[in-house]
């Protein structure tokens, strides 16, 4: 990827927006979502995007999760201009560099969780060893007895664990988590925050996309939108620590 | 992605609807099963015909007197009277025709037979002794006429099984000395012919044979020394079209005749007659597999169906496959081996299918249809060619869901309930 990279970045920057905007087309109406963001997320950085509905973080975090591209404006991914790349170039950046986590869990039906986690690895054209990692993602979320369970045999928290499986086992840059919480329980939410402070702290950069001023608090840094634009962007008081 | 992955992942796809993929999988099934089952119907029947017309006696060539014409109106096949007892001579001369076994003349008559009081009708032949060599016909009871009896106009006759069985009750060995009466003539039997088996060109024992100057004295009706074809044998089967030659240049000869277009006679071997038949046959079994073809079609049709159902119950499936990496080829081959893997596994159980109850076929035809339904053959390029030709329904009819499932937007399909 050496020769892709667009001149050597002055820091590890692992996400850079430079005035990105996003235009939608919905009939005769042009929907502006995003206008003119600006972002830099480092590696290792824990940071959450916030803002009501409709402020535009879903269409940065599909931006950033390069299942979009920017109407204007640069996104560099781990150094890697993504508007110059094709559709298969973009499913390997996606395979490779992002882990999602979505709020309502995402996992394939009829596949056991450790299928679910091999997924990526097959998708990125891996033979040998792709069980052995994907065990130790479910082992790393604490699921590893549970490998051979389908998604409907796992409670909500269990299925979301599995999915941070599934997003780490490619071992990206990024994990980005869209309202991870949002379909469990306050309990399980709370232990997939855990969960994301703790991979956070063996140094996984994370983005986080919330509504909750709650669960921002688990970030270090945070990020809010309104109307497509960034309105603050301010470290957290990182209340985590505290309650665990 | 691996093919072995995809294959995997078609199986899981298809098992998670088992009564759909069956349902599916019913419609090639029928329509392979169709086809194979119309096509060994169709090479049956071939092959019974080319059988039957082997029966009629190996290495055969037939000459025709050609058709008589009047005011140049065709009075139609055969009915010329060119041929004569010399020239049947003439195609027995060795020394000009060393390629010709035998030939020997045919003259056809007609007549009700009657014995006691029962009554049957069967094509009567004047012919000489060595009709049964010529023709394939074993004797199974008394023996053929002799060579005496076509010198002196015997007024004997040798009649083939179904004779027998409607004037005798099927008893050969009672018909023997008996006398029948051909058009009021009475003709002692002296022999009967071993069946041949009957379908497809007629019966061929439904036959009688009587020395064929008996046929021009007493049957003919005055009609004269007709001969209304001589049926030659050449010494092997390689030698027909040799035979065939020298029975042309005799005849040709024999009639003055320079120019081989105004012949006035024609002249067919065996190869002809199977080779006209072989074309009839074809076209049969064409015409039956490409009515079974449609329904293959009907059943290609209901995979694509059922192929854009599980593409659009999926949409979701496809959105997170997407977004952890699967690029528009993965998705394309996974929906494209599920397709072709339901038409496959329907193509392999159809070929079960259709083999089978060709097999039976075979076996019940006698008891159903009383022989006149040729035992199915099932040849193996068929086979080859429905299970080709199924996967590759699956592939064609699988292309557009597959397309469809691969070209999604994969923040739309995320959102898809």
């Amino acid at each position: 990827m050496a020769d892709e990279h667009q001149g050597a970045p002055e820091s590890t920057a692992i996400i850079e927006l430079e005035d990105v905007s996003k235009v939608y087309r919905m009939g005769k109406v042009e929907v502006q979502a995003l206008k003119g963001v600006s972002l830099r997320v480092g590696a290792g950085e824990f940071i959450a995007i916030m803002g009501a509905s409709g402020s535009g973080k879903s269409t940065l975090m599909n931006i950033i999760g390069c299942l979009d591209l920017p109407t204007s404006g640069r996104y560099l991914l781990d150094g890697v201009d993504v508007r110059r790349l094709d559709d298969n170039q973009l499913a390997a950046v996606r395979n490779r560099k992002i882990g999602f986590v979505f709020q309502s869990f995402n996992l394939i039906p009829r596949s056991s969780a450790l299928h679910n986690v091999e997924m990526p690895l097959i998708y990125a054209g891996l033979g040998a060893g792709r069980r052995r990692r994907a065990m130790a993602a479910l082992e790393a979320v604490g699921l590893s007895e549970r490998a051979r369970h389908q998604p409907n045999e796992l409670s909500g928290g269990q299925q979301q664990r599995v999915a941070v499986a599934r997003a780490l086992v490619t071992e990206p840059a990024i994990l980005l988590a869209d309202e991870p919480t949002g379909n469990l329980d306050s309990e399980s939410g709370l232990e997939i925050m855990r969960l994301m402070a703790e991979l956070n702290a063996q140094g996984r950069t994370i983005v986080l996309i919330t509504h909750e001023a709650d669960l921002a608090a688990f970030a270090r840094r945070v990020v809010r939108l309104r109307d497509g634009e960034v309105v603050s962007d301010e470290p957290s008081e990182r209340r985590w620590e505290v309650s665990v | 992605m691996k093919l072995v992955e995809a294959l995997t992942l078609a199986l899981s796809g298809l098992s998670a609807n088992r009564l759909r993929s069956a349902l599916t999988m019913l419609g090639i099934l029928i329509g392979v099963g169709a086809v194979i089952l119309l096509v060994a119907v169709g090479t049956g029947t071939s092959v019974q015909i080319q059988t039957q017309i082997q029966n009629l006696g190996s290495n055969i060539v037939y000459v025709y007197p050609a058709n008589q014409r009047a005011g140049g109106v065709s009075q139609g096949f055969g009915t010329g009277q060119t041929l004569t007892q010399g020239d049947v001579d003439a195609l027995n001369d060795k020394a000009q025709a060393p390629d010709i076994v035998t030939a020997i003349p045919i003259t056809q008559a007609q007549g009700i037979m009657v014995y006691q009081n029962q009554n049957w009708f069967a094509a009567t032949s004047g012919t000489t002794e060595d009709f049964p060599q010529v023709r394939n016909y074993e004797i199974a009871a008394g023996a053929m006429f002799t060579d005496g009896d076509v010198r002196n106009a015997a007024k004997v006759v040798v009649i083939g099984q179904t004779v027998v069985d409607n004037l005798f009750a099927g008893d050969a060995d009672a018909a023997v000395g008996q006398t029948i009466k051909i058009q009021r003539q009475s003709f002692r039997v002296a022999g009967v012919f071993a069946p041949k088996g009957s379908a497809g060109l007629g019966n061929q024992d439904n036959i009688a044979v009587v020395p064929i100057s008996t046929a021009w004295a007493y049957l003919t009706g005055g009609r004269g020394k007709n001969i209304s074809q001589i049926i030659v044998e050449a010494t092997g089967s390689d030698t027909v079209t040799a035979a065939q030659n020298e029975a042309t240049q005799i005849l040709l000869n024999r009639h003055q005749i320079g120019d081989p277009t105004q012949a006035d006679f024609q002249t067919q071997s065996q190869q002809d007659i199977l080779n006209s038949f072989s074309q009839i046959t074809g076209a049969l079994t064409l015409l039956l597999g490409a009515i079974a073809a449609i329904s293959l079609v009907v059943g290609g049709i209901g995979i694509m169906n059922i192929m854009l159902v599980t593409v659009t119950e999926r949409t979701r499936e496809i959105g997170i496959r997407k977004a952890i990496g699967a690029r528009r080829s993965d998705i394309l081959l996974q929906f494209l081996i599920e397709s072709m893997v339901l038409s496959g596994l329907g193509g392999v159980l159809g070929i079960l299918v259709g083999t089978g109850l060709a097999a039976w076929l075979g076996s019940a035809a006698p008891r159903i249809a009383g022989g006149s339904l040729p035992p199915p053959v099932v040849s193996v390029p068929s086979v080859l060619l429905a299970f080709g030709v199924s996967v590759g329904i699956g592939l064609f009819f699988g292309i557009y869901p597959a397309n469809r499932a691969a070209v999604l937007n994969p923040i739309e399909a995320l959102r898809y309930e």
